[in-house]
């Protein structure tokens, strides 16, 4: 009966506002499939949905909260963590996901970013790395890595990159993956244990950037980076994430490299805060 | 006194910084994000020993950018909240000053103003940011701010501040000083009635019929909160009535007119002033915060030698009391604008008295405050 399927068959339908689409992201861009992962993610957990808040900031994943039915905040650019900081602190009922770009959350975004991992606030943020500015047109970034073209480095980047699964781990998360589009079911299931663990929990998702980044450093078509990713992945669970440094060309560690239990600010919260109230 | 809930009832001799902190948790404020900076820090570390007392939430972000957002966060969990700053961190919070306003935030900042620009005197005294307060975030808006004149105005303006936020959904500044803020005072605290809070207008229908914007007369939509099942979207981006973005000028045109006129065609639930001997005074004082308890006493110097002066206290100073400037515009030879700064109010004094009074500004560059002396000399000179 192939013929009479239809898209509410699909069961992740009901997290997404289908009044919005089609959405903005460009064909080949990873940016949707990582959002496909995310809901098939939330289904997975059996999370209560309308106990899930969504925070994101400016640029092309920044439009993610957009898109996805739950109460939705897209904010300012690099804003979205100080945010759902006050929404998770204020509500701890809630789940509250990050999910924006690379350049919004560890450029402008960055003091905020390992500000919330040192406290261990119970939010996760999913980090969709691209590489480089996107929604601008592909400008360098906090990630691009060294000798990669962009329209601000024309000759080549001569900006060092964060390594960023090793910066949030550095600063305390209790959880930290990196994936790639390629990797969906490793993906969703590393999101959605991202979900439910307690603390900072943060996973990096490299996906495709073809109108951009892609143009300026000659990758081809959206396929033909999912392709490289292929080709240039080592899946390493379980490795120091010092290790995980990503350069312009040779292998990309992938995988669950954190995973580790530390009181979370809440947890903090009610111990000491409850001194006061026992006065 | 504190009552069984918390709350201090009672007379206290407290200074301006302090009350503060007690008036937004008698006003049902439960969270505080902040940094520490002078002369403001004070009300943070109160709220840090009292929010706790309360079942409430203090978190010390790691900026003041941080501390805004938290705030915009926290409310739209349905809290309500509260930061306080001064000088250079007023200044970082003015971008999501405007996401706060842009997604019609309710929430409370309070700014203990000092002498600027940039580290300026952090120690003392400056009323400069009373034009940032008005236009400091980009794009054109309207805003709400009120100028506390001593310690229980600190705490009976909080509790208002609060009230004009949650009545019409916007962030309201509390437009203080480094004098009110650092000054002890008799402070009388009272536990605010119920139906003396007012709470944010509530959606009435159920989640598949709510529009986060869709508002009838009063032009204030109904707000859900977080995690109450609405499934809402909300955008910094221009949008519709639905929340979701529109790129048009049409759409950009509608909500700005929204966000600007539900608080000019709201003027009269807003304004609030303080007028001395205005009925038949030719000279009018025009004066805020610290500044007006000096113009006060220049004007009772200046009544006692037959001077008709009077002074109009500006205690809602945003929006601006433009029609009572006419009015006394059209009554008055002069206006005598004392202020903290180069002359900033004197321009919307200037603007609304057209030429029909003249508006003669006395500044002080910060870091003290007017002589009485000075401010009578002046009513004397503009008498002649
Ligand atoms: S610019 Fe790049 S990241 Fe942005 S939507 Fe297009 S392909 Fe995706």
């Amino acid at each position: 009966m192939i013929g009479t399927k239809t898209l509410t068959d699909n069961p992740v339908d009901l997290y997404l506002r289908a009044d919005r689409m089609p959405h903005i992201w460009c064909s080949g861009c990873g940016v949707g499939p990582s959002v496909a992962c995310f809901v098939k993610a939330i289904h997975r957990t059996g999370l209560d949905t309308d106990k899930i808040a969504i925070v994101s900031g400016i640029g092309c994943s920044g439009r993610v909260a957009g898109y996805v039915k739950v109460d939705s905040f897209h904010t300012t650019h690099g804003r979205a963590i100080p945010f759902a900081t006050g929404l998770a602190l204020a509500n701890p009922e809630l789940k509250v996901v990050v999910f924006s770009g690379d350049g919004d959350l560890a450029a402008i975004g960055g003091n905020h970013l390992i500000h919330a991992a040192r406290r261990n606030i119970d939010m996760t943020v999913i980090c969709y790395n691209n590489f480089n500015y996107g929604m601008t047109g592909g400008q360098l970034g906090p990630t691009t890595p060294l000798e990669a073209k962009s329209t601000t480095s024309p000759y080549g980047n001569c900006d060092p990159p964060f390594n960023l699964p090793h910066l949030v781990a550095a600063c305390g998360a209790s959880y930290v993956s990196r994936w790639t589009v390629i990797h969906p079911r490793q993906l969703e299931k590393s999101m959605a244990e991202a979900l439910t663990k307690p603390g900072f929990t943060f996973v990096e998702v490299l996906g495709p950037c073809p109108t951009t980044y892609g143009r300026m450093n000659k990758l081809g078509r959206g396929v033909d980076e999912l392709r490289a990713y292929q080709e240039r992945c080592v899946v390493s669970n379980g490795v120091d994430p010092r290790d995980a440094e990503i350069g312009l060309n040779g292998p990309i560690l992938v995988g669950n490299f954190v995973d580790l239990s530390r009181p979370t600010f809440w947890d903090h919260c009610v111990k000491i805060f409850g001194r006061a109230q026992k006065k | 006194m504190m009552s069984v809930d918390g709350l201090m009832e009672g007379e206290f001799f407290m200074n301006g910084d302090d009350a503060c902190a007690e008036g937004a948790i008698a006003a049902g404020c439960r969270f505080f994000a902040g940094y520490p900076i002078t002369p403001a820090t004070e009300v943070a570390e109160r709220m840090s020993r009292r929010l706790p007392e309360v079942g409430g939430v203090y978190i010390q972000m790691e900026d003041e950018i941080a501390s805004m957002n938290a705030i915009l966060g926290a409310s739209w969990a349905g809290v309500k909240s509260m930061t306080s700053t001064s000088g250079p961190g007023f200044s970082l919070m003015m971008e999501n000053l405007g996401l706060g306003i842009m997604l019609e935030t309710p929430c409370v900042l309070v700014n203990i103003q000092r002498a600027g620009p940039s580290t300026g005197i952090p120690t003392l005294i400056g009323q400069g940011d009373m034009m940032q307060a008005r236009w400091g975030s980009h794009g054109h808006y309207e805003i709400i701010a009120v100028v506390p004149d001593s310690p229980q105005e600190m705490f009976d303006l909080t509790i208002t501040a609060f009230n004009l936020s949650e009545q019409f959904r916007i962030p309201v500044l509390i437009m203080s000083d480094e004098v009110v803020g650092h000054m002890s005072e008799k402070v009388v605290m009272r536990q605010v009635a119920p139906e003396d809070l007012v709470t944010r207008p509530r959606p009435a229908v159920p989640p598949e019929e709510y529009s986060p914007y869709l508002s009838g007369d009063d032009l204030v939509p109904p707000m859900a909160v977080a995690g109450e099942g609405y499934r809402f979207h909300v955008t910094g981006l221009t949008h519709d009535e639905r929340g979701y973005p529109v790129m048009t000028a049409e759409a950009q045109d509608k909500l700005v007119r929204r966000l600007v006129d539900k608080i000019r065609l709201n003027k009269k639930h807003i304004l609030r002033m303080e007028e001395v001997g205005l009925d038949d005074a030719e000279i009018v004082v025009c004066a805020y915060g610290i500044t007006s308890r000096v113009a006060k006493r220049a004007v009772q110097l200046a009544r006692q030698e037959g001077i008709r002066a009077g002074l109009l206290r500006l205690i809602v100073v945003w929006p601006f009391p433009e029609e009572r400037v006419r009015e006394l515009a059209a009554q008055a030879g002069a206006f005598i604008v004392p202020e903290i700064n180069y002359g900033q109010i004197v321009l919307e004094v200037e603007r609304c008295a057209a030429g029909r009074a003249r508006s003669i500004l006395l500044p002080h560059m910060g870091g003290g405050v007017h002589h009485p002396e000075t401010i009578l000399e002046a009513i004397r000179e503009a008498a002649v």
